[in-house]
């Protein structure tokens, strides 16, 4: 079953510049199905295979698309979002990075009433193990398992990801929902679809410094998860008022610290790894009957 | 980014948020001419730097003439300003900013932010004025007003008049407040900026609204369609370090340990940081070389760690999804070639082609340690950190 994409998804790619291009074809590789890419004015081209449209609707409606990866460049990624949603797409994963906070806050309030899922901005993407990937991360050291990975990270994913992997332990899917400070879906919304998901045994939720996405989700896992969840908070000792990397990674007015976020989740009833390297052996030792 | 207090009045004023009048100065005759230009009665003298705090540390005087004012700032001018904001180090105070005294009927706080768990803008408002709001919503955040203005309908009446009312102000001042909160609405929306904070907004005497202090702070992500407020920039204000990764395209904090860290992605370059301090050590900044780190940023990165003397030892850790160890390998290579490796290095390549890029390392004869994981690559830099 998995969440958000599996074998069945039709993906196209929004913005088929270097980036889009390089990734549409590792993502065929991993034997997704990118039926479509989008770029104005391109129309009608081919490109490695794949067809090219000047809309997004044209592209759904010749290929049936479903989802799409957008790598358009900051000043038009916003528009590309809601061109995906008026396009009647189930899911959208924005992988581009630097988009003004207020085009994505915008955005964000317009896509209510909307049935598309968005997923992002500045994320790593979405992968189901041997069946589906969108966006950039390295599939091959997934593998495919019971325990689902939701992160605001990227490189610190698959970090946590291959410690699963090393252990024996699969992936039902994983998500990387975004370091900016305005995203698509939150910790909360992804761990409602790993909850309601068959498949799903288990969570590992990565979070870090800054807002209180991962205080929401800590409410969230107390009053509606049944199932256990593995935490690691990146960011421990980061200095205030400075700005880690990620735009939303930052501890503001004394808000959005690390301790803070780890009080809330192991209140919650988390067990949260201290070290970044133990993520895997934390979750192996809360459910030990992961191992496959 | 951040901008001065007169540089965000000039743009209050610009956008026709009343503020009171005021000069620059950069000399204490400068000051001088300034107040006299106000009309030689009373001023504020007050230290132009970013952080908040100036009045407590003595940053913002009143002068009751021109003479007086050329006094005050040559006591401000060239100070040190130290601030909860501006750390131990403190501020060297530049320039001051002089500005004509208000007669000060009631003190309020008054602030635009993107509220990130409503998805919202906030308008934060309280009658706690001129003091940190933190503060106020710790002590008694009854007294906090906050509404939230959906971005794509813009500012209502209504809302207005809920932090009006809130406030407790009368229907004359009601109407000075619609005044003030479209036009500092309409700013913070077009110029894309992430705070907007006027306190304290105070009522003089006559009745009018004014913003007394003013600060603002722009979206960093948007400063591309905004050059106006790119050229507000002032590089005293920030780390000569800092400065310099941005200008190749790298993010980099400068902190006071002693191992330097290069790292692909900001979550992992955080998690090394948490890594190497459960070991017992310190690092000596955060350093994302970015996703799409390749040869000729590792170079750029490593020129930019070994500007630190303080540093003793570096870490490499990069998990390659779709950056290629191998190239990693070679950049780092290419970097102690030219720079000359004076401290102990750990390196610790994971991921794509990592393989690959240890052989690359092991081969080439220099003195490179290897680590296979986070732990091992942390515990490897604290103890060479700590011989060194």
């Amino acid at each position: 079953m998995a969440i958000l994409c599996d074998k069945n998804t039709k993906l196209l790619v929004q913005g088929m510049g270097r980036m889009g291009q390089f990734h549409a074809r590792l993502s065929i590789d991993y034997g997704t199905q990118v039926v479509a890419g989008v770029a104005p004015g391109k129309g009608g081209q081919t490109i490695d295979g794949i067809p090219i449209f000047d809309t997004v609707r044209q592209a759904v409606s010749v290929t049936g698309a479903n989802a799409s990866v957008i790598f358009v460049p900051p000043a038009g990624a916003s528009d590309a979002v809601l061109e995906a949603a008026d396009a009647g797409l189930d899911l959208a994963v924005c992988i581009t990075e630097g988009i003004p906070t207020l085009d994505m806050l915008r955005a964000k309030n317009g896509l209510r009433g909307s049935a598309m899922r968005l997923i992002g901005p500045n994320c790593p993407g979405v992968v189901t193990p041997e069946q589906c990937r969108i966006g950039i991360m390295p599939a091959q050291i997934t593998r495919p398992g019971p325990v689902g990975v939701v992160s605001r990270s990227g490189t610190l994913t698959y970090e946590a990801v291959d410690q699963l992997s090393r252990l024996g332990i699969g992936q039902s899917t994983c998500v990387g929902i975004g370091g900016d400070p305005i995203i698509g879906s939150t910790f909360t919304d992804v761990l409602a679809l790993f909850e309601a998901d068959a498949e799903t045994r288990a969570v590992v939720m990565i979070g870090e410094i800054g807002g209180a996405a991962e205080e929401a989700a800590a409410a969230f896992v107390a009053k509606h998860m049944s199932k256990p969840v593995v935490a690691f908070i990146a960011g421990q000792n980061a200095p205030p008022g400075k700005r880690m990397g990620h735009a939303g990674a930052i501890i503001a007015g004394g808000k959005g610290r690390a301790s803070d976020k780890i009080a809330a989740l192991e209140a919650a009833g988390v067990t949260v790894a201290r070290s970044p390297a133990d993520i895997g052996e934390t979750l192996a030792q809360r459910v030990p009957d992961l191992v496959a | 980014m951040n901008v001065h207090e007169y540089q965000a009045k000039a743009l209050l004023r610009a956008f026709g948020v009343p503020v009171p009048r005021g000069e620059l100065a950069c000399t204490p005759a400068e000051a001088e001419q300034a107040a006299r230009a106000l009309g030689g009665g009373l001023v504020a003298v007050k230290a132009q730097v970013h952080a908040g705090g100036r009045g407590k540390a003595g940053g913002i005087k009143l002068a009751k003439s021109a003479s007086e004012a050329k006094t005050t700032a040559s006591e401000i001018l060239g100070m040190t300003l130290r601030t909860a904001q501006t750390g131990a180090q403190g501020k060297v105070v530049r320039k001051v900013y002089v500005e004509a005294g208000s007669d000060i009927a009631r003190e309020f706080y008054l602030g635009i932010v993107v509220d990130r768990a409503s998805e919202k803008l906030a308008i934060i408002a309280s009658t706690e004025g001129g003091v940190a709001i933190e503060e106020v919503a710790e002590r008694s955040p009854e007294k906090i007003i906050s509404v939230h203005v959906d971005p794509n309908l813009g500012l209502q009446p209504y809302q207005v008049r809920r932090v009006g009312f809130g406030l407790g102000l009368n229907v004359e001042l009601l109407a000075q407040l619609q005044a003030f909160l479209a036009p500092l609405y309409r700013l913070f929306v077009e110029k894309d900026a992430s705070l907007a904070e006027i306190n304290p907004l105070v009522s003089t005497q006559d009745g009018e609204l004014l913003a007394l202090d003013a600060k603002l702070n722009f979206d960093d992500n948007a400063l591309f369609r905004h050059p106006d407020v790119e050229a507000l920039h002032d590089p005293d204000e920030e780390d000569p370090r800092e400065l310099e990764a941005k200008k190749i395209d790298l993010s980099y904090v400068g902190l006071d340990g002693d191992i330097g860290c290069m790292v692909n992605g900001a979550g992992l370059a955080m998690a090394t940081l948490d890594m190497i301090q459960l070991c017992g050590g310190a690092p000596a900044n955060f350093l994302d070389a970015g996703g799409g780190a390749d040869k000729e940023k590792v170079e750029a990165a490593f020129k930019l760690i070994l500007r630190d003397p303080n540093v003793k030892a570096i870490l490499v850790n990069i998990f390659g999804g779709i950056v290629r160890c191998d190239l990693i390998a070679e950049g780092v290579l290419a970097a102690a070639e030219e720079l000359g490796l004076g401290v102990p290095l750990v390196v610790r390549l994971q991921g794509t082609n990592s393989r690959e890029g240890r052989e690359i390392l092991a081969a080439s004869g220099l003195d490179i340690t290897p680590a296979q994981t986070l732990a091992e690559a942390a515990e490897k830099a604290v103890a060479a950190a700590r011989a060194g």
